[in-house]
């Protein structure tokens, strides 16, 4: 047990004190956050936060006396002609000239023209236009007769709310207090189940250069004179993991920190952040900051406290699986790489394939094809991750998890027994068939 | 008292029969010669010694006791091939495989302090193991199969890539080892170490057993009585008749005043010496030709081969 926790450590500390470790540990998530934010930033920082005054020509007289702003735009009927304010505007404190032309009777369509030195954002366009939109509206419905406070009272601000619920045994009504949106469930499902994708490729193909290694140095031959080589291998295997897990704890710290960092810089909440990115006028218009807030509303009431256990169970259950697959077949091999892609190529299918499968199960997520991969331990560790945000039914994961494990015991072990032959085999070039034989073999 | 005992070893792998009922004895503080052909079974047998794999069948005991893999840290033992971690520190790599032995960290520090210092390569601490020199390396491989002071020590071609400098180092260190009541099991294909290092012998040709014993003795086991005569002078023509006229001698070979003559069954050599004095030979030296262990090594394994 003390050689296992030695062997363990040494597995744990050279590796989390490379320095590539760090810089990729340290760096990642700088990186993910300036993709996610930067083009947020950008329209922060492209000068919507400035104040512009905006002196008003108005041919049509459907502004009246003021256009109602936004805080960030100030609007000034003027009585000078265009020709003046456009020679004078800058004297008289304003950013730029609003032009309105006469419009004709029942015309859907009005082009306006803003003239200015600046440089106008795209948000900052859609403001104006929405602002001298709203106007007209106003102004059309007072022409048809209406008065201003009837035409308040025709706009309907509606929210969608969803409410989960189901019919339990008893022909009780229940209601799920969680509010839902499938919409983050199928980003949480398909970030789950992609992050442990790239783990599993990534340690595992880290596990097998390490025992490849070991092997062609010769080294296994001193230490497992000193212990047995299943230690050797577990040690290995254990000692990754916590590599890993140290680098997903980092990843986690760091990308809420600056998270909130940023959020506080350019005072937008992380989601809406999110948002920007594919929407650059979210910011500017402010009835879709109230959707921004349900969204976020949305990502915080989901079940972290469940999502998060899960997520590592099928982490770490996978990554047993893999990893000690990939350590049996790296004893296998010598030190050509090439040699022993067939068997790299065995080991990484069910992978691939549950990546493949990935979408077809965030889609219908309840189908037989999703619940019989998620049973699967081959394909469980990606695919139910990527379920359970959908919250598949208790009785699904508890059966999932237990077949998980119990492969993971047992592919450990069986890993175990083609180690042990396979870092003493040397100049034979082993097939998927010799490796069965191996598992075989006595001490 | 033994340190090491093999009953009737076998082991198999897939149809091979790598180690064929093999039994020998290791007497304690002695250095022990494990002797072969290339692919003889030498590998496995170290293998099953040092518990890295199991022995199908035989017994074996440690020191008197059934072998069993808790002795293995009463064991140090240097593959042929040697390896180290590469990227690792020297100091940590010796840490490490201290520990790995049993010591605790402590100790293991204060010994491989002392040990560094008197191979004088303590300021290489800190270094990586690939930046040291292949016989640098050597002695860092060295030190981690000693360290933990086993009581058997299994040296499978230690001076292989050493210089001669480093060859005499390493050498005088095993004696002293020796000295101090280690018992060393040394696997070389290089007869002349063998017989300047070892007391006791084993050969092992084609996984078995075939030949054991003591240096001396075996070299007298195998000896031709053949004696061989330095003369200055002229030898008397009449010698030539020796072969014929008397079927005690004959001349086996014969150089610029020297001779090698063989004494057969029932002759003596002090015939042979009072023959040569009578004839008027003047005799510079007289002594008996004991075959070299490389002598025997050929000829078992051949005539082995050839019954084989």
């Amino acid at each position: 047990m003390k050689k296992l926790w030695l062997i363990i450590q040494r597995e744990y500390i050279t590796r989390v004190r490379k320095r590539s470790f760090i810089l990729i540990t340290l760096l990642s998530p700088i990186i993910m956050v300036a993709i996610m934010t930067l083009p947020a930033l950008l329209v922060s920082f492209a000068g919507d936060d400035q104040q512009r005054s905006i002196a008003v020509v108005d041919e049509s007289g459907a502004m009246g006396d003021e256009i109602e702003g936004n805080g960030k735009l100030i609007f000034d009927v003027r009585e000078e002609p265009l020709e003046d304010l456009r020679k004078r505007y800058k004297e008289l404190g304003f950013d730029g000239v609003l032009y309105i032309p006469g419009l004709e009777e029942g015309a859907s369509e009005v082009r306006v023209t803003y003239y200015t030195e600046d440089q106008l954002s795209l948000s900052l366009e859609n403001s104006i236009e929405r602002a001298v939109a709203d106007r007209f509206e106003d102004y059309k419905m007072q022409l048809a007769g209406y008065d201003q406070e009837i035409i308040n009272s025709f706009k309907t601000k509606v929210a969608l709310q969803l409410r989960e619920q189901y019919v339990d045994e008893n022909g009780q009504l229940i209601e799920k207090e969680k509010k839902s949106s499938a919409g983050v469930a199928t980003v949480i499902g398909f970030v789950a189940g992609f992050i442990i994708y790239m783990i599993l490729i990534f340690y595992g193909a880290m596990i097998m250069r390490s025992v490849m290694e070991e092997k062609t140095n010769r080294i296994v031959e001193v230490i497992i004179s000193s212990v047995r080589p299943f230690q050797l291998m577990l040690g290995k295997i254990i000692g990754v993991s916590g590599v890993g897990l140290t680098q997903m704890l980092v990843w986690i710290i760091l990308v809420t920190v600056l998270m909130s960092v940023v959020g506080m810089f350019v005072s937008v909440d992380p989601a809406s952040m999110q948002d920007a990115m594919n929407n650059p006028m979210v910011q500017a218009q402010p009835s879709q900051m109230g959707q921004v807030e349900e969204m976020l509303d949305i990502v915080t009431s989901q079940n972290w406290g469940y999502i998060i256990p899960v997520f590592l169970i099928y982490f770490l259950g996978g990554y047993f699986i893999y990893s000690s697959m990939f350590a049996a077949v790296g004893s296998a091999m010598g030190d050509d790489l090439g040699e022993g892609q067939p068997l790299t190529f065995v080991v990484m299918l069910p992978i691939i394939l549950s990546i493949i499968m990935i979408s077809p199960v965030i889609e219908s997520p309840n189908s037989t094809l999703a619940v019989w991969l998620s049973m699967i331990p081959l394909t469980s560790p990606v695919i139910m991750p990527a379920r359970v945000a959908f919250e598949p039914p208790l009785w699904q994961f508890l059966v999932s998890a237990v077949v998980l494990i119990a492969s993971a015991v047992l592919f450990v072990w069986l890993s175990g027994r083609i180690y042990r032959v396979g870092i003493l085999m040397y100049g034979k070039k082993a097939s998927l068939k010799e490796l069965g034989k191996w598992m075989f073999y006595r001490e | 008292m033994n340190i090491l005992q093999l009953e009737e070893v076998v082991k198999t792998y897939d149809k091979t029969v790598a180690v064929d009922h093999v039994s020998f004895s290791i007497p304690k503080g002695r250095i022990f010669g494990l002797l072969g052909p290339n692919g003889a079974g030498k590998t496995s047998l170290i293998r099953i010694i040092t518990s890295i794999t199991r022995a199908d069948n035989g017994k074996l005991f440690f020191d008197g006791q059934p072998l069993q893999s808790i002795h293995s840290e009463r064991i140090g033992y240097m593959p042929e091939e040697r390896g180290l971690y590469k990227k690792m520190k020297v100091g940590e790599q010796l840490l490490y495989l201290a520990q790995l032995k049993g010591l605790q960290y402590r100790d293991a520090r204060n010994r491989l302090r002392q040990w560094m210092t008197r191979f004088e390569i303590m300021n290489w601490w800190n270094k990586k193991i690939d930046e040291l020199s292949k016989g640098m390396q050597q002695k860092v491989q060295f030190i981690s199969t000693v360290v933990h002071e086993p009581d058997l020590l299994i040296l499978d071609e230690p001076f292989s890539g050493l210089d001669p400098i480093n060859t005499n180092l390493i050498k005088s260190e095993i004696r002293e080892l020796n000295r101090k009541g280690i018992s060393i099991i040394f696997s070389t294909h290089r007869m002349e170490q063998v017989e300047e290092m070892c007391e006791h012998i084993v050969l092992i040709n084609q996984g078995r057993n075939v030949l054991t014993g003591e240096v001396n003795e075996i070299k007298e086991r195998f000896k031709e009585n053949i004696f061989r005569i330095e003369y200055s002078g002229d030898l008397p023509s009449e010698l030539d008749a020796m072969d014929a006229g008397n079927h005690q001698f004959s001349i086996v070979s014969r150089r610029d005043h020297s001779l090698r003559v063989k004494v057969e069954e029932g002759g003596d050599s002090n015939d042979l010496l009072r023959f040569l004095i009578q004839k008027g030979v003047h005799i510079l030296a007289f002594n008996e030709v004991l075959p070299s262990i490389n002598d025997i090594f050929i000829r078992v394994v051949e005539g082995d081969d050839i019954q084989g």
